[in-house]
């Protein structure tokens, strides 16, 4: 059972849309005792950083914690990605995962912000994640603030500099675009994310 | 539902199945505008929303007839990624900030209908689906909408809605030039020349076209490696 995090700012029924035409078992939940069995996580996002305060009030942080720590794939998409993050410059007063090291930051003033639109991955070899998925394919991005590059970073994007389009390490995963708004590749990497045994 | 110059309406099939044809066909994104919503005063029907967001798998945008951040909850909860605001924002504009301040900008447009006029505007904005003219410059307009929160603006031009003849490159320009967030063309798109000319002359964001796919007169992939080849960034394959 995949566990999609519900909080007030998250695109989250278009995310179990996108499971339930997988035919992937999923339930949307915003109760800690949920995530505690679940078999994967996914924690959406849409809008502002500071949104993600309200897992850390209701407890869902730590359920979160505990079952990462217990090796249970988690997949947080667009803020939610950020939030793996120590922090972000769009609510320095929020605190990230802190799972990956790094402040999310403002794109510079010479592109146009929000990033919107399809764009190109460049993509590393070696990502689960990104199976079947080539460099240039094109997914759909929304967002004004990006995340560096890491050490775990298994997808580039170009658009006023390069930053993390996804990441990978162990059994954390986080794509800063929209795969459940990303035609048929968004569509195969969520079934990759399925379809993992960690 | 497609017109020509906002006139002579005319139905261009069911919108869930318009929708689900042409992401099937490669479109990056689908606008639904119920455009008789603010006229008739009716709310969007979620239940069309709801029908179209579930064939659809990439991104999607509702106008027509949000007048409250009710309203846009209420497209949001079914299904929309992003909601588009015309007449609304220019009789309350401080309904785009409260939006935008729940769902993020992104999730917030800003549609513009403008047409030229002979005053000292250049183009001006109307509101009600191109019926009552605002007052309102169209480009301090789209100013003000991006100073309040709006993530994108989809421009129309009246002059040119569904003639085909080319967009209005001029009024594009002048909105793109003047804003740091994205400007969607609308009005007027017909041959590949068309395209080209609104992506380089009018500095475009994005172009929207209906008319031209609606009753099948274009082929998006063909016009897409056309785009392609003139050097202009499309998505391929789609």
């Amino acid at each position: 059972m995949i566990a999609v995090v519900n909080y007030r700012a998250g695109n989250v029924t278009s995310v179990k849309k996108a499971l339930d035409r997988l035919g992937a078992e999923s339930v949307v939940t915003s109760d800690p005792e949920v995530l505690a069995h679940a078999d994967k996580i996914i924690l959406p996002g849409v809008g502002h950083f500071s949104s993600t305060a309200v897992l850390e009030q209701t407890g869902l942080r730590t359920a979160m914690l505990r079952r990462i720590e217990q090796g249970v794939p988690f997949l947080g998409v667009c803020v939610g990605m950020q939030w793996m993050f120590d922090s972000s410059a769009e609510a320095p007063g929020t605190r990230g995962l802190g799972l990956l090291s790094g402040t999310c930051v403002r794109f510079p003033e010479s592109v146009k912000s929000p990033h919107v639109g399809w764009n190109s991955l460049a993509c590393r070899e070696d990502s689960r994640l990104l199976r079947g998925i080539p460099s240039g394919a094109f997914v759909y991005f929304t967002h004004s603030f990006r995340a560096p590059l890491v050490k775990a970073t298994v997808a580039s994007c170009e658009y006023g500099g390069e930053f993390s389009a996804a990441v990978e390490q162990e059994n954390i995963f986080g794509v800063q675009f929209h795969p459940e708004k990303s035609g048929p590749i968004g569509l195969k990497l969520l079934e990759n994310f399925c379809g993992l045994k960690c | 539902m497609k017109g020509i110059q906002f006139q002579q309406l005319r139905d261009a099939g069911d919108p869930a199945e318009l929708a689900a044809a042409h992401s099937q066909a490669g479109a990056d994104e689908v606008v639904l505008l119920d455009i008789s919503a603010t006229h008739e005063k009716r709310a969007t029907l979620a239940d069309t929303v709801r029908r179209t967001a579930r064939q659809l798998f990439i991104p999607f945008t509702v106008g027509g007839g949000i007048r409250s951040l009710d309203d846009a909850i209420a497209v949001f909860t079914a299904g929309a990624d992003k909601i588009s605001i015309n007449s609304a924002a220019l009789t309350d504009p401080s309904l785009i900030t409260r939006i935008a301040e729940r769902y993020g900008s992104q999730a917030v447009m800003v549609a513009i209908d403008a047409k030229r006029t002979n005053g000292e505007m250049r183009f001006e904005a109307y509101t009600g689906g191109g019926r009552n003219p605002s007052g309102r410059d169209a480009v301090a307009w789209a100013r003000e909408a991006e100073e309040r929160g709006a993530g994108e603006i989809l421009l129309t031009s009246m002059d040119r809605d569904g003639t085909g003849a080319g967009f209005d490159c001029e009024l594009t320009r002048a909105v793109s030039e003047a804003l740091n967030i994205p400007v969607i063309a609308s009005g007027g798109g017909g041959d590949t020349q068309t395209f080209i000319d609104v992506f380089q002359g009018g500095r475009a964001d994005a172009a929207l076209a209906a008319s031209i796919f609606h009753f099948g007169l274009r082929n998006l992939a063909d016009l897409k490696q056309e785009l392609q080849n003139a050097g202009i960034p499309v998505r391929l394959p789609c």
